[in-house]
């Protein structure tokens, strides 16, 4: 009985009712501040969406997202820096004065165009993505080996974002929320609940999007290589390209978070690339469960509310319980709390409880006949 | 001339310290395929016992051998260290071999609570309780095995659990009391005072050599000597060998695989310890001054050949050289007249963190040319 109700698509689609149910009445339920939050965390979850189909799909663990979230949410403040500082000397945005530059920087020129910034920010980080996974994934250099360059490059873009106040106001990072779009301040509550919407939606079309990618021939390539590469090679594919590719989405999925979590949070930062926070993204989708993309939404979400929760409570306890957090999902609950609903995690905690009766055979043949194909 | 002996030095002094560092790592690493995310906090362990130890000797009973607690502070810090190491391999690492990435996520997790610890909790308490476990665990191997496996057995066990938690107790209370600075909870960064010879530098040739790099250098060669005496001489330096080579052929001939995974895991943490004295003495001790050297560690690790020490300590000297030479900006003083735009360019890079972008660059450029490293491991299981 529990079995039938586990398989049919009624748990599914209950979990994306609720979803869109909190989505809509968020607005008029919260208050100002939480729905801010609600709409970043939202935002994490594009970018959680990229790391899934690049880890829990494709098995490369890159510990260095961080660098295209943040030159996404880049792009996007250096557009409405531009946008909003023809009342500045020379016409260039505030900070430049402080550093004694007096002429824009060539890289900043097509940032005056809001069409270029809405390409940029996710182009950039996607081509930037192919060009680092490439180099990595053409010598076969995989697994950790792949891990820890990456997180090697996440350190020198934040060194080097860090360090060059001149170009693009190093450790301060560029402020969005005084600045202007449409005639109004970015950070003003009804821009705010806009954006809210637009993350929104964007989640949603990312969702789609990320489905579309794993269903169909290239997902199945993808699960090829993560679960056996050499002998996908030996098949007569090039793992190479399709691992840029993959990787190239991902990066542009984090761009586009990254932009949304910006105007939001009305900042960005060397911050947003510091190895902490890119190896907090994995952990999302970890809890989540790796392989299933609304556990990589649930996830960013919910660790994100359940971070801001405790550390307004106990500031202290939240690293402890982050670090239990790694250690027990990976110990515990490899596939996430998602991936445990789905097999056979909630009929053995029944069993355990003494509620069902043990099965004496192999589940599979149990199921036999009533099973359905999980994509 | 003498700029060239200058940078050698400088890039001398600063592989060293990385590669003090990145052997415990290459051990751990290049031996079991662990990557342990949390050696930087070990690194962190080794240089908060560093302080402890330094704040011990200022009480005046050992007042006038002060200026030697940097020998007790450099096996104390192995032990320490050590243990942890040991402590965090039985409970998470076992559980977890031949799965790498979720090695990686866990021992982040591993490193985060003890960053949290070390910045909650009173050093005092902190340092009773790794006393506590250092005395619980090695008591049992110092005792006679008749004593732990005769009929009384688990009343020496449980005597030796009580005997630890008793003295861990009286170390946190002592310190507390003696000395009431240190009982407050460290999320400040803390200083080390060298010892007084170790002050001041060495003139040379008209150079001045720092006695602590001269100290730091004297450290890693010591260290890397004993590892590569242990591993090639020792008998249980070749089993670890045997180990890394075919785990399963190993565990057929009777090598105790489990205890083998221990000490390895123990070794390579205790020489994290070990870094950690080495770091103590360069600069202020913090709850995050291991996540500074880790990437450098395992960029060591890469470059030189997963497995190979000799690979680690030309990687470390070659990086730490690369780093002085652009990160001071010295080929613009060998060549002055160097043309205008690649000195502006030369100019750019000159600072840490800008040689830092630069050194990574230089790296990936390399794996292009040799993926697996300057020494690759050869056979059949690399490709696995």
């Amino acid at each position: 009985m529990f079995q039938r109700f586990q398989q049919s698509r009624w748990p599914q689609l209950l979990v994306w009712v609720l979803i869109i149910a909190a989505i809509v009445a968020a607005p008029a339920v919260l208050p100002v501040f939480r729905l801010n939050l609600l709409g970043r965390f939202l935002s994490l979850a594009i970018v959680a969406l990229g790391i899934d189909l690049i880890w829990g799909f494709t098995g490369l663990l890159s510990l260095g997202q961080g660098i295209f979230f943040a030159l996404g949410g880049y792009a996007a403040a250096m557009y409405l820096q531009l946008n909003s500082s023809s009342g500045f000397p020379n016409g260039i945005p505030e900070f430049f004065g402080l550093y004694g530059v007096k002429q824009l920087p060539a890289f900043w020129q097509p940032f005056h165009s809001p069409l270029f910034t809405l390409v940029a920010i996710w182009l950039i980080p996607a081509v930037l993505a192919a060009v680092l996974g490439n180099l990595v994934f053409r010598n076969r250099i995989k697994g950790v080996y792949f891990s820890i360059l990456t997180q090697a490059a996440l350190l020198v873009f934040f060194n080097f974002f860090n360090g060059q106040q001149k170009l693009i106001n190093g450790t301060n990072g560029l402020k969005t929320d005084v600045t202007q779009l449409f005639g109004q301040m970015v950070g003003s509550p009804e821009m705010q609940r806009g954006f809210f919407w637009f993350t929104a939606l964007m989640v949603i079309a990312a969702w789609v999007f990320v489905r579309w990618v794993v269903r169909g021939r290239f997902g199945d390539v993808l699960i090829a290589i993560r679960d056996d590469e050499p002998r996908l090679r030996f098949a007569g594919f090039n793992p190479t390209l399709f691992k840029t590719i993959v990787f190239a989405i991902a990066g542009g999925l984090a761009g586009i978070g990254g932009a949304l979590y910006t105007v939001q949070s009305g900042i960005v930062s060397p911050q947003y690339m510091t190895v902490p926070f890119s190896i907090e993204m994995v952990i999302w989708v970890a809890v989540g469960g790796r392989g299933t993309l609304v556990g990589a939404i649930l996830g960013a979400v919910a660790i994100n509310y359940a971070k801001s929760l405790v550390s307004e409570a106990m500031p202290q306890s939240w690293l402890f319980i982050q670090g239990g957090l790694f250690i027990l999902v990976v110990t515990a609950l490899p596939e996430g709390v998602i991936g445990w609903w789905r097999s056979d995690g909630p009929r053995n905690l029944l069993t355990r409880l003494g509620i069902t009766r043990r099965i004496g055979t192999y589940p599979q043949l149990e199921l036999d006949g009533q099973e359905e194909v999980q994509p | 001339m003498q700029l060239l002996f200058e940078s050698l030095f400088n890039g001398v002094a600063i592989g060293s310290v990385l590669l003090m560092a990145a052997l415990g790592l290459a051990i751990v690493f290049g031996l079991m395929g662990v990557i342990n995310l949390a050696h930087g906090e070990l690194i962190m362990l080794g240089a908060y016992t560093t302080y402890v130890v330094q704040l011990i000797f200022k009480l005046p009973a050992f007042e006038p051998v002060y200026n030697l607690y940097v020998l007790v502070a450099i096996p104390l810090a192995f032990v320490v260290s050590g243990v942890v190491g040991i402590l965090l391999e039985r409970t998470v690492i076992r559980r977890l071999y031949g799965n790498p990435l979720e090695t990686l996520l866990a021992t982040w997790g591993v490193s985060l609570i003890l960053q949290q610890f070390v910045r909650s909790v009173p050093l005092a308490t902190a340092a009773g309780l790794v006393l506590a476990l250092v005395v619980g665990f090695s008591l049992p191997l110092v005792l006679p095995a008749s004593l732990l496996e005769g009929p009384r057995a688990r009343l020496v066990r449980a005597g030796c659990w009580a005997t630890s938690a008793l003295s861990g107790v009286l170390l946190a209370g002592g310190l507390a009391s003696q000395i009431s600075r240190i009982a407050r909870a460290t999320s400040r960064n803390v200083d080390v005072t060298a010892p007084r010879w170790m002050r001041g530098g060495l003139e040379w040739a008209d150079l001045t050599l720092p006695v602590p790099r001269l100290v730091i250098i004297v450290m890693t060669i010591v260290s890397v000597l004993g590892v590569t005496l242990f591993l090639n001489r020792s008998v249980w330096g070749t089993r670890i060998r045997a180990v890394t080579q075919n785990r399963s052929m190993s565990d057929c001939l009777g090598i105790p695989t489990d205890t083998v995974d221990v000490l390895t895991f123990g070794i390579g943490s205790g020489l994290a310890g070990i870094a950690g004295v080495a770091v103590s003495l360069l600069g202020s001790v913090g709850p995050n001054v291991g996540g500074s050297y880790i990437v450098g560690c395992f960029m060591v690790v890469v470059l030189g050949g997963v497995g190979n020490l000799f690979g680690a300590v030309l990687a470390s000297f070659a990086i730490g050289w690369l780093t002085d030479l652009i990160g001071a900006g010295r080929l613009l003083t060998l060549w002055p007249a160097m043309p205008p735009p690649l000195a502006a360019t030369v100019q750019f890079f000159a600072t840490t963190s800008m040689a830092q972008v630069m050194v990574f660059a230089l790296i990936v450029l390399f794996l292009q040319f040799r993926p697996a490293g300057l020494f690759p491991q050869k056979g059949r299981m690399v490709e696995v």
